[in-house]
């Protein structure tokens, strides 16, 4: 039990310094514009990885996942409030669950 | 760089922690159902209670709380399982490292803070949000994720036995909707499309191409996927355009 918990210690602290680093010690320093470029690219590369392949193994099936995926992009189209993209998200892969 | 200066915008510290607080809402909600179903995973492992709530309140990271919990009932070794934590959310160094250049100056103390809040979740919605240059909208933002990722815990370890599959299974699509609905409106610029599709063709790649020879952890790709398509759009495109 004590050497578990000393685990998941070690693992909230080897998760914790890549977190940490950059904000403590990039902040100052005067980055070279192509990493300055490639650092205002990151949160779209980022987004775009994460979103293929996860989104396939997201449900039970693969055509609900495609579904809900698909429900999510068109209401993401339409500019509609995040929180409503998720919830069409979430209905479309139950309907599909569901029904099919 | 010809970067807007940003408008010196008279709220309050209290007021930008609050609507950072609302910004992660979907966020809540998207991490709720997966916090239920990591408890519930614990228990069905028979993890003690106390170290799948630790988990929880110390590592605050999804996907390696969850390998974790299998590598240590798989009976894996100690530095594998570590090791295999680092490598996974390694990918949150550039993530901070983008929030470090957003964020107006603020202490030290207070960025250790922010930091401990960084997951792919709430680092998507503050970087899409202009009022993430205010460390106080990003604390209240991985706040209001960090509380409610430990009460899906609690739920899952104490609660959930009752919950119908049908909805929780529907629930595993939600944090894709929500990474879907943060990227989809950026999807203006020629820049981000480009960079955005580099990003999804490198994942495809390694997904289909290299995974199934050399194994490749989730984390690792992300990390190699956004090194590619980052690294190209900085190097195509030298105005700024970002």
């Amino acid at each position: 039990m004590i050497s578990l918990f000393l685990l998941v210690l070690a693992m909230a602290l080897v998760t914790y310094i890549p977190r940490l680093v950059p904000l403590l010690w990039l902040r100052d320093l005067k980055l070279p514009p192509f990493v300055k470029r490639f650092l205002l690219f990151t949160p779209y590369a980022v987004l775009a990885s994460l979103i293929f392949p996860g989104i396939l193994q997201a449900t039970t099936s693969l055509t609900s996942a495609l579904v809900g995926g698909a429900v999510a992009t068109s209401l993401a189209f339409l500019r509609v409030n995040l929180m409503l993209v998720v919830i069409g998200g979430i209905a479309g892969v139950y309907l599909v669950e569901t029904f099919l | 760089m010809a970067t807007p200066v940003p408008q010196m915008t008279p709220i309050s510290n209290k007021d930008a922690f609050r609507s950072g607080m609302r910004a992660g809402i979907p966020v809540a909600v998207g991490y709720i159902p997966i916090a239920i179903a990591f408890g519930l995973l614990a228990k069905s492992f028979d993890m003690p209670n106390v170290i799948t709530l630790a988990m929880s309140l110390f590592i605050f990271a999804g996907a390696s709380q969850f390998i974790g919990v299998q590598l240590i009932m798989a009976g894996s070794m100690y530095w594998e399982i570590i090791l295999t934590t680092f490598i996974l959310n390694l990918r949150h160094f550039l993530m901070s490292a983008a929030l470090s250049q957003r964020l107006e100056t603020t202490s030290n103390r207070f960025l250790a803070a922010i930091a401990f809040g960084v997951t792919d979740e709430t680092f998507s919605v503050a970087s899409t949000r202009d009022e993430s240059t205010r460390g106080h909208f990003v604390l209240g933002l991985n706040m209001i994720a960090f509380l409610a990722w430990n009460v899906g815990t609690w739920i899952g370890v104490f609660l959930a036995f009752g919950l119908p599959t049908s909805v929780q299974t529907s629930m595993g699509i939600a944090l894709y909707a929500m990474f879907i609905g943060l990227l989809v409106p950026s999807l203006t610029r020629k820049p981000v499309i480009v960079v955005a599709a580099i990003a999804v063709l490198t994942q495809a790649v390694l997904y289909y191409g290299v995974s199934p020879f050399i194994p490749l952890s989730s984390g690792l790709s992300i990390i190699l996927a956004t090194i590619v398509a980052a690294g190209i759009g900085a190097m195509v495109y030298k105005e700024d355009e970002a």
